[in-house]
């Protein structure tokens, strides 16, 4: 089933992910995308009537923590990963005009 | 004639529940910090760091859902919603898509044209962003992730509202239930409470529904009144003048009266939600749900039928004391300690909230303790302090809590009880002013008040102006 993936879809994905993509990277990536939805495809060809969607892959649920202050001041750790800083706080570009 | 519009209105009100951790990790959620001091590596997004619930978050929603009349989703998982902007340290937020644990609920409201339901289409949990703050200096803005983390609980209503005021009536009903209920202090000035507002304009007898557009920042009731009016009258505008409505996000300017597009309004698909994978299922079960239930308190409704058949006070009063949770628990606390109850409902009615308003304050700030207040009510009933001390006394009660009793004490305000020492004070009174009784046995009944007014100034205010009243009548009536 080619051709389901447009120019204007890969341009709108990459809007959406924040990419950036040369023309040959769009050309790959149109053809993986294809690749991923004939896959669905195939999937889709299963009679999965009656069937939950899974929601985990483990059969684990009520993974649960008490409502207790733990954790100390954690800036200065956090704030080591931060490419610049400024009033304990992480600088980042402008986001308002 | 011209055409006649309707306004459908929606809303989505996002609340922060009062739990002492984060949805997701062990910081606290405590306000006003140091910039990112409430941060760990799960709430800035740290690779590898992996989430745990926070029971209580669960238990709030679901309390809210059941005084909400909504359905429990007893299966419930969280969703992941990809966007990017830098509050949002993981490039997704962690909520709920395709299995809310809340859903289908209702709460009346009541306006000035009567009872209506308004429809809860859903209630979902999810994680609150971190803060920018736009550093005018260095041309950047700063990041502080202290609130990134906090639980939020986003409520979405049906599109039944059609005015500014059925639109408050559902934003007090809702702040209310949940301040009874303890899970937030729903303030909307600090944004623990926030409203957005889906508004579409349609001609009246029209089935389909308008193009919506959302509207954000609006922080009181006020900006809120403004913005639906403001974004009616411009919807309607555009439809006159023959074009389209644009699907997208507004900003409220409440100083400009003016709301800006935002950004075009994403639609699902775009946030690209999948099941949380780092999250396990709920299973809320049905013991959990009774459990939560038995530990719901007396929410508004219940109290006001209460407050009809225990205690002798207008509609009018139990009105106000139970709009607020913390008023309601005054009056009942001091009510326990004196048995007044129309006593204890005047010195909130008029004096608490003359003094609220004088500080431009809410219910929620008072600081003074049921005890004092009892207390003061007693000093009066004995006599001890007449009626114009008590307000002065209530005044410092207000605002430092202080022991009415030693207060009178130390500051020597008890009444006078010493009639030999009124009828002296009395008597220079009725000296100094005899053009004032003049008036008065010319049948000028108004000066009586003033004569008793320089007695009370006299006395500093510490005796019954009744009895003062009852002296001046009798010795004017000597003298005649």
């Amino acid at each position: 089933m080619a051709g389901q993936i447009t120019d204007e879809i890969i341009e709108y994905v990459g809007i959406l992910a924040k990419l950036e993509l040369s023309e040959e990277e769009k050309e790959q990536a149109k053809q993986d995308m294809e690749k991923m939805l004939d896959y669905i495809g195939q999937l889709n060809t299963l009679d999965t009537e009656g069937v939950e969607p899974m929601s985990h892959v483990f059969p684990i649920q009520n993974v649960f923590r008490e409502d207790i202050v733990t954790n100390p001041d954690g800036s200065e750790e956090i704030l080591s990963n931060a490419p610049a800083k400024k009033d304990r706080s992480f600088m980042v570009p402008k986001t308002v005009e | 004639m011209s055409k006649q519009y309707e306004t459908v209105i929606g809303l989505e009100v996002h609340v922060e529940l009062a739990t002492k951790t984060k949805i997701f990790c062990s910081c606290s959620t405590e306000f006003g910090g140091l910039p990112n001091a409430h941060t760990c590596p799960v709430c800035t997004g740290m690779p590898g760091s992996l989430p745990v619930l926070n029971k209580k978050v669960v238990e709030y929603a679901v309390a809210v859902g059941l005084a909400t009349n909504c359905t429990i989703n007893q299966y419930c998982k969280f969703d992941r919603k990809n966007y990017f902007y830098p509050d949002n340290p993981q490039n997704y937020q962690i909520s709920q898509l395709y299995l809310p644990i809340c859903q289908n609920g209702s709460i009346e409201i009541e306006t000035t044209l009567g009872k209506k339901k308004i429809g809860i289409h859903e209630i979902h949990m999810e994680e609150d962003a971190g803060k920018l703050i736009h550093d005018e200096w260095e041309d950047c803005s700063l990041v502080d992730f202290n609130r990134s983390g906090v639980p939020l609980i986003e409520i979405v209503s049906e599109p039944d509202m059609r005015s500014a005021e059925e639109v408050i009536a559902y934003l007090d009903k809702l702040r209310l239930i949940i301040q009874y209920l303890g899970a937030s202090d729903c303030k909307l000035q600090e944004g623990s409470m926030r409203a957005d507002i889906n508004l579409s304009v349609r001609e009246i007898g029209t089935e389909k529904y308008g193009t919506r557009t959302e509207m954000k920042n609006l922080n009181s009731f006020k900006a809120i009144t403004r913005a639906i009016e403001g974004e009616r009258a411009r919807q309607i505008e555009l439809i006159e003048e023959g074009k389209a409505v644009v699907q997208e996000t507004r900003r409220w300017d409440d100083n400009k009266e003016y709301s800006y597009a935002m950004r075009s309004k994403e639609d699902a698909k775009d946030y690209r939600y999948f099941p949380e994978p780092d999250l396990a299922p709920i299973d809320i079960s049905n013991e959990w749900i009774q459990q939560i239930k038995e530990k719901q308190p007396e929410l508004r409704d219940e109290k006001r039928l209460r407050y009809q058949k225990e205690y002798d006070i207008p509609e009018y009063d139990i009105n106000i004391l139970t709009s607020s949770k913390k008023l309601a628990d005054i009056f009942e606390n001091t009510i326990a300690l004196c048995q007044k109850p129309k006593e204890v409902s005047n010195w909130l009615m008029v004096e608490t909230m003359r003094l609220l308003k004088e500080e431009e304050k809410d219910p929620e700030d008072i600081s003074f303790s049921p005890i004092n207040l009892s207390k003061l009510i007693k000093l009066i009933e004995t006599g001890v302090i007449n009626r114009t001390v008590a307000k002065e006394v209530f005044e410092v009660i207000f605002r430092e809590d202080i022991d009415p009793e030693t207060y009178v004490e130390e500051n020597g305000l008890k009444t006078v009880n010493d009639e030999g020492m009124l009828y002296r004070v009395v008597e220079e009174i009725i000296k100094a002013n005899p053009q004032s009784v003049n008036d008065y046995y010319s049948g000028k009944t108004k000066a009586l008040g003033f004569l008793v007014g320089q007695t009370m100034k006299q006395m500093k205010g510490k005796v019954d102006p009744g009895k003062v009243n009852k002296i001046l009548l009798e010795l004017l009536g000597r003298e005649e």
